[in-house]
């Protein structure tokens, strides 16, 4: 009697192994595979220096940042999402964020036509025309947005415009002091 | 056949040429632990193609990067972690042996070894049934 239990035991397997395959490609299918995890998470924000976009006089380095938590965008004047996201920074900017920029593989005088039109909601912007030091950041599209606490450790990377949602659940606490 | 072969020829000389253009590497060893990384290394924008195959801007900004490394005397493996550091196991298309990779590396081989082993059993069990008696 109890071999007649294996087997059917046994015939029950591949059955679990579906399920469990059924599992993994579901949880696949939701994910956006462009969307790759940053390795900076947890770690020290790369040090940087490089010329100020809208003073080329003055270089501006990661010592250069407001002591806090802090907010880098990596934007260009030709990146389509960048426009997308605009009038929301341009939002924090006015309620006063410490939202800097990264300005990537771009040129200077395109960025600097593009800010006069849309205008500019960062409190600096550094100037990476050959992505040197998005390479740094693992910058592999913009826009993204970085999130920086107060000790200069890496919080987040968004990729992809960002938005009052993402901003509400993961930079506002950041920002505001509220998780550790 | 000849213009099937013509064809291909000009496809592979396609996918070449995006490094093909550069010059070489002062030495020989540099050369080649530079074309095994371009290889080796995905475009992060493209995702299915490698550095060697990638047109993407950012592709010509990492090979110029992996270039200079090379060039400044950097190893296989001080070029790897560079990279690890800043886009993740991602990055390369044959990740290291870490705790995260573990199932990726594992997983074929325990699938085997199971399938071997259901196998096995079921052979087992079934010589161990009784021979039907003949009429």
């Amino acid at each position: 009697m109890s071999g007649r239990r294996r087997i059917r035991w046994v015939l029950l397997l591949p059955c679990a192994v579906l399920l469990v395959m059924v599992y993994f490609f579901g949880v696949s299918l939701g994910r956006d595979p462009s969307l790759v995890p940053s390795p900076l998470v947890g770690r020290p924000a790369p040090e940087f220096s490089l010329p100020e976009l809208l003073d080329s006089d003055t270089t501006f380095s990661r010592q250069d940042v407001e002591e806090g938590p802090w907010m880098l965008n990596v934007w260009a004047s030709w990146c389509s999402g960048c426009i997308v996201e605009h009038e929301f920074l341009m939002a924090l900017g006015r309620a006063g964020a410490p939202l800097y920029g990264l300005n990537w593989k771009d040129g200077n005088a395109d960025a600097m036509e593009w800010l006069q039109l849309r205008g500019n909601p960062y409190r600096a912007i550094a100037v990476d025309a050959d992505g040197r030091a998005g390479i740094d950041w693992g910058v592999y599209g913009a826009p993204e947005t970085f999130l920086i606490d107060a000790d200069g450790i890496v919080r987040y990377r968004h990729v992809g415009p960002l938005d009052g949602a993402v901003f509400a659940d993961v930079f506002l606490p950041v920002l505001e002091g509220q998780s550790q | 056949m000849k213009s099937l072969a013509t064809v291909l020829l000009v496809l592979m000389a396609a996918s070449a040429a995006a490094v093909d253009t550069e010059a070489p590497l002062p030495t020989a060893e540099q050369q080649s632990l530079y074309r095994k990384l371009l290889e080796e290394v995905r475009c992060m924008v493209c995702q299915n193609q490698n550095l060697r195959d990638s047109d993407a801007p950012l592709a010509r900004d990492m090979r110029r990067e992996l270039r200079r490394m090379v060039e400044g005397g950097a190893s296989e493996d001080d070029v790897k972690q560079f990279l690890l550091d800043r886009y993740g196991d991602f990055a390369l298309y044959r990740p290291r042996l870490a705790p995260n990779t573990l199932l990726l590396w594992a997983g074929p081989g325990v699938i085997v070894v199971l399938a071997l082993g259901s196998i096995a059993l079921a052979i087992r069990r079934r010589m161990q049934m009784p021979i039907p008696e003949e009429d």
